[in-house]
Parts: C-alpha cells; sequence; structure tokens
C-alpha cells in the first residue's frame, strides 16, 4: 500500500479510539470536568501530562533545532526538562493539598483578593491562547504534509475533533486520551531513531549511539565537528551564545514550565500529595524518553543531509532527497552550476537549504522503512498536537467559567449550568484558536517563546512565595505579578516588534536575549514583592493558617469536598 | 492546649526538615544544570567519555537524568520523612 493509503488508516483508528475514549469517559459534574474527579493514577497523570506537554513543536521541530544550533540547542533540553524538577519539589504536592481547580483559584485565595485573582486570569488566558495558536497551526500543517489537505482544511478538522473531545469529555476525557496519545506519539518517534541509530552506529539505544562510532571507527559527535567546521560552521559541540544568555534562557524555560497553568492544573488530578510528587517524577520520565532521543535524531540528522547531499551529483541523489524537495523542504540551487550541491555556511555560495522540521519527517525513509512508519509519524505528529491543544483549552475554558463567572461575576450559578458554561466556554476557546490557526498573526512563532517568559515572571514567584512565606501579602504578591509582566512584556514588545533592526547582543541588556529575559522578570517579580509586603500589613489570620495546613500532607482527601 | 503547642512544634519541625532536602536537591539540581551543562562546559569538554564530551554530554543527556534521580529519591524521603513526624496520609 503506498503512503497516503496508510496515513489514512492509521490516522483515521487514532482518531476513533480518542473519540471512543472521550464518550466512554465524559464529564458529568463540575469536578469532574475540572480536575478529573481528582481521581486519575499518578502513573496515568504523568502520561498525560508528558502528552500534555509535548507539543507539535517538540515532536516534529526540536531535534532538527537541535542539529543546526548544535551545542546551543541544549538550553531547549535542560530548560524543558529541568523545570520538573521544580514542579515536583516546590509546587505539585503544595497546589494538590490546596485542592481547588485551577491556578487562578489559588492566587485569589491565597492572596485573599479578587486582584490578584482577575491579574491571574489574565495571564493564564493570555499565556494559554498564545500557546494554543500554534498548535492549531501545527495540526494543520501536519495534515496537510501527509494528507496533502489544504493547510486551513487541516485546522478544521482538528479543531471538529478537539472540541468532541475536549467538550465532551473535560478534564477527565482529555486525561485518558492524552494517554493514548503519548503511546502514539512515543512509538512513533522511537521507531525511525532507533533504525537510524542502528544503521549508523549499529547501537540500537539512540542515546548511546548518539556518543558511538561509525563505520569507519571514527566518532560520530568527531565526525560532525569535524565535517561542519571544514564547510565554514563552528563546531557541534561548541555554541556560540554567550554563558550568562544560556544561562538566563535555560533558567527562563525551566521557571516558566513551572508556572504555565495547564502542566500544574495536572497535579490537581491525582487523589493524594504523595501522588503528586511521584506523578511529577512519572512525568518527567516519559518526557524524557524523548528529550535525551532528539539531541541524538539532530545528530543522526544532520550527519545524513551533509553526506547524503553535499559534494554530490544533482542527477545521483538519493530517492528521499528527491521526494522532499518537492514538498520544498529541502531546496537545492546550482549557483555555479557545475552540476554538484555544495552546503556552505557561506550564504552567497550555499547551494542547499534544509528545513528543520525534516530531521524528524525524513526519518523513516533514510531508514528504508516500510511505508507505514511513515504514517505512523503523521498520526504522532498529530498526537502530539492535539494532545497539547486540548490541555491548553481546557485551561482556558476553566479560567472562563470558573475564575471569572463562579468566582468573581456570578457566584450563585448551580453547578449545572456552570459546567454548561465550562463547556461553552471550551468550543470558544477552539473556535478562537482555529481563527489563530487559520490566520496565523506573523508572530506566532515568535509568540509561544513569549508565554514562558510571562509564566515564568508572573506565576512562578507569586505561588512560590504563597507557599513558602507566610508573610507574603496581597499587595506585594499583585505589585510583582504586575511589575514582573510589565518588564517581561515591554523588553519582548521592545526588541521583537519595536526595534527589531536594534536586536543583537549590542544591544541586550548585559547580553541577555529576550527569550531569557523571563528570568531578569522573575528576579525582578521576587524583589518587588518582598519589598512591598515588608511595608504593608501581613495577611490575616485565617490565610497563614491556610498556609500552615497546604505545607502538611495529611487531609489532602478531604480538602477538595467543599 | 499542650497537645496542641506539640502539634505546632513537630509541624514546624516537619518543614525545617522539608527545606533541608529541598536545599540539598535544589542544589544538585542546579550543580548538573547550570554549573556543569552551562558554567564549566569548555573545561569539562576536555575530558571524554566515550564519543562523548563530559561537558556537552552533561547539557544534551546527563543532567536530564540526574534531574530524574532527583525527583525519585525526592518521592521515596518525603513518604519516609511524612511518616516520621507522622502526616502522611
Amino acid at each position: 500500500m503506498d503512503i497516503l493509503t496508510w496515513t489514512y488508516i492509521i490516522v483515521g483508528l487514532t482518531f476513533a479510539l480518542y473519540i471512543g475514549i472521550a464518550i466512554k469517559t465524559r464529564a458529568s459534574s463540575t469536578k469532574e470536568f475540572y480536575i478529573a474527579g481528582g481521581g486519575v493514577s499518578p502513573l496515568a497523570n504523568g502520561i498525560a501530562t508528558a502528552a500534555d506537554w509535548m507539543s507539535a513543536a517538540s515532536f516534529i521541530s526540536m531535534a532538527g533545532l537541535i542539529s543546526f544550533m548544535g551545542y546551543d540547542g541544549s538550553v531547549y533540553l535542560m530548560g524543558w526538562t529541568g523545570g520538573y524538577v521544580l514542579l515536583a519539589l516546590l509546587l505539585a504536592p503544595y497546589l494538590r493539598k490546596f485542592g481547588k481547580y485551577t491556578v487562578p483559584d489559588f492566587v485569589g485565595d491565597r492572596y485573599y483578593s479578587q486582584t490578584a485573582r482577575l491579574v491571574a486570569v489574565v495571564a493564564a488566558i493570555f499565556i494559554s491562547f498564545t500557546y494554543v495558536a500554534g498548535q492549531m497551526r501545527g495540526v494543520g500543517i501536519v495534515f496537510s504534509r501527509f494528507l496533502e489537505v489544504d493547510i486551513n482544511t487541516g485546522v478544521i478538522i482538528g479543531m471538529i475533533i478537539v472540541v468532541f473531545y475536549a467538550v465532551l469529555g473535560g478534564m477527565k476525557g482529555i486525561t485518558y486520551t492524552q494517554v493514548a496519545q503519548y503511546c502514539v506519539l512515543i512509538f512513533a518517534y522511537m521507531v525511525p531513531a532507533i533504525f537510524i541509530s542502528l544503521q549508523l552506529t549499529g547501537n540500537p539505544i539512540p542515546q548511546l549511539g548518539f556518543g558511538g562510532t561509525l563505520n569507519d571507527g571514527t566518532y560520530l559527535l568527531d565526525k560532525v565537528d569535524g565535517l561542519l567546521t571544514e564547510l565554514g560552521f563552528i563546531a557541534y559541540t561548541s555554541g556560540s551564545k554567550g554563558m550568562l544568555d544560556m544561562f538566563f534562557i535555560t533558567a527562563a524555560l525551566m521557571v516558566g514550565t513551572a508556572g504555565l497553568p495547564h502542566v500544574i492544573v495536572r497535579f490537581f488530578t491525582v487523589p493524594k500529595v504523595k501522588d503528586a510528587r511521584k506523578s511529577a517524577g512519572y512525568a518527567l520520565l516519559f518526557i524524557a524518553i524523548l528529550y535525551t532521543t532528539a539531541p541524538a535524531v539532530g545528530v543522526f540528522g544532520i550527519y545524513n543531509m551533509i553526506t547524503n547531499i553535499n559534494g554530490q551529483k544533482i542527477e545521483s541523489l538519493p530517492t528521499w532527497v528527491q521526494n522532499w524537495q518537492k514538498t520544498g523542504l529541502i531546496t537545492i540551487e546550482d549557483k555555479n552550476q557545475d552540476g554538484m550541491i555544495l552546503y556552505q555556511k557561506d550564504k552567497v555560495k550555499n547551494e542547499l537549504t534544509i528545513d528543520k522540521d525534516i530531521m524528524v519527517l525524513a526519518n523513516p525513509e533514510i531508514a528504508g522503512l516500510p511505508n507505514w512508519v511513515v504514517a505512523l509519524v503523521a498520526a504522532g505528529g498529530l498526537a502530539a498536537a492535539l494532545s497539547t491543544a486540548a490541555g491548553l483549552l481546557l485551561v482556558i475554558s476553566t479560567a472562563i467559567s470558573r475564575d471569572l463567572l463562579k468566582n468573581a461575576l456570578a457566584p450563585n450559578i448551580s453547578e449545572k449550568s456552570e459546567l454548561l458554561y465550562a463547556r461553552m466556554a471550551a468550543i470558544f476557546a477552539v473556535v478562537v484558536a482555529g481563527y489563530f490557526g487559520v490566520n496565523p498573526p506573523g508572530f506566532v512563532a515568535e509568540v509561544v517563546a513569549f508565554a514562558f517568559g510571562l509564566a515564568a515572571a508572573s506565576f512562578f514567584p507569586i505561588i512560590i512565595m504563597g507557599i513558602f512565606s507566610k508573610r507574603m501579602n496581597k499587595e506585594g504578591a499583585i505589585a510583582g505579578m504586575i511589575i514582573g509582566l510589565i518588564f517581561t512584556l515591554g523588553y519582548l514588545i521592545y526588541f521583537k516588534f519595536m526595534n527589531p533592526e536594534l536586536n543583537n547582543k549590542d544591544h541586550w541588556w548585559f547580553g541577555i536575549s529576550p527569550e531569557g529575559i523571563g528570568t531578569l522578570g522573575m528576579i525582578l517579580n521576587f524583589v518587588v514583592s518582598i519589598i512591598i509586603s515588608k511595608f504593608t500589613p501581613p495577611p490575616p489570620k485565617h490565610i497563614q493558617d491556610l498556609v500552615e495546613e497546604i505545607r502538611i500532607p495529611r487531609g489532602a482527601t478531604s480538602a477538595i469536598i467543599h | 492546649m499542650n497537645n496542641l503547642k506539640q502539634e505546632d512544634h513537630s509541624r514546624s519541625a516537619y518543614w525545617r526538615a522539608n527545606i533541608k532536602i529541598l536545599a540539598g536537591l535544589l542544589l544538585i539540581w542546579f550543580i548538573s544544570s547550570f554549573l556543569l551543562g552551562i558554567v564549566f562546559v569548555k573545561e569539562l569538554n576536555q575530558f571524554r567519555m566515550g564519543g562523548f564530551k563530559i561537558g556537552f554530554w552533561f547539557a544534551q543527556q546527563g543532567s536530564i537524568y540526574v534531574f530524574l534521580l532527583i525527583i525519585f529519591y525526592y518521592v521515596w524521603r518525603m513518604n519516609k520523612l511524612d511518616k516520621e513526624f507522622d502526616v502522611d496520609e
């Protein structure tokens, strides 16, 4: 069977599975809709968190991104995994003990202030929308690449699927579909990676093949270092970013990860405090399987590209190169008319342009794997995009129905109508996200990176202080959140939109790029809120008791019944 | 009254023990990523482990393995601590 038929079969089967799960696990109460009834096992929650976390970008683009960045790409690997240590140690157990449904719930209650709640709602909605727009676009791109449909049709098909299981199932439905989606995506990622590793280094474990030797006995990494320096690039294992910038970007991604509402909320779904801790460990384990494989796939990819294409005659290129040329992901232009392809750092001489996504997408063909594996990669990319989109949409709908309506504007609505509003909010969120998927604002890619900086500069410090300091009061928290947000957003807007021509090392403050500025925003948030709280009255007694209470694991099961 | 005071006392002892565990683990977290993978990467890259330069390996592999060990150790240690202070669920 050809690739297209296989793709229709496998994608069709996985979609049927997701919908089947959604129907079986549909939510019947707000508690089920918001936190899956609080009864998810730590293992299932860990898997669901991993699927929630790993987006289309992690699945399709990250390996390629790293293969072009080399050592500099480490910021993503450390940044997007190290945040789970912060989550497990500093946030998840205490927020689980607190026992309510959302991040703004915690901020509003702990800081005994509707203003704090509203600032948190706005930040949560803003962060989640910027993130979800990119996901819907990702769904469209995967559809168009593999099923040969228009990108916009792809976005709409994706919207319909997500509406179906997010609206019907709420958190409960999403959790169990995410478990299925993780299985699809990790299988689709690992099979080609294992075969490529075997082919190049003779070692079936990509993490080891990464440091293994090629047929000629040289180490793969040394070979790639040599090839790249010959072509005028810097060596793969050394970087071009400044040390301080690497430091700040890594920290911003770590802290941002720990502050993202769609990740935090997953830890509300397990029954006990100790389950929340364990579940964070499982989540990182399942994420690490992909994240330790990705840099290996990156180096395999760049090696294959250079050795198969550079210096080859145009008419004798491997068939997979010719196939991917049709999609525009590989473009070849014989500038010096010698019938050979030259890959060079020098843009004037360079004749080969490779899209980063190819490093994952072309792997099955490079490894000579059967057509059904190519189809599986398509299903994996879709699983990654849909699972993340669903998690984000749930945060948005919860923020609207619970934090805005139930807790602020209309506290007297019944549970039944709150559930109805939650579903309507989910539909609304999908439609808005779909709109941005069809008409992507030019800055979507840029904005996704902002989500981390903003989460780092707003949520992380005030949640940490809400748990670890009994003295932190509403004045300090509100001031810290607002200053952190404004500073970070201001720096980002200044360099990304107002003065993009100044966006380089010479103009950045202390050499910190906009990607890393969230770390400074976070520090500023801490400093401002501590100073302000010193000069304002301490929180009331019942809040100090609440802080005492969330620090002790016992009693978590009863905490959510109220 | 006495009982309540005792409970307060044991609660703050539990919290102090918890902070101590956290501080140690976060120090390891910081060393394995920020120090070994970023600040001292050049120095460490002079040493090798098979095909890997050590600094590069920490930045792209080792730090992630250390993160995993940190969390699972923390889970085990906290379960023990919860029992010791009789605050487990």
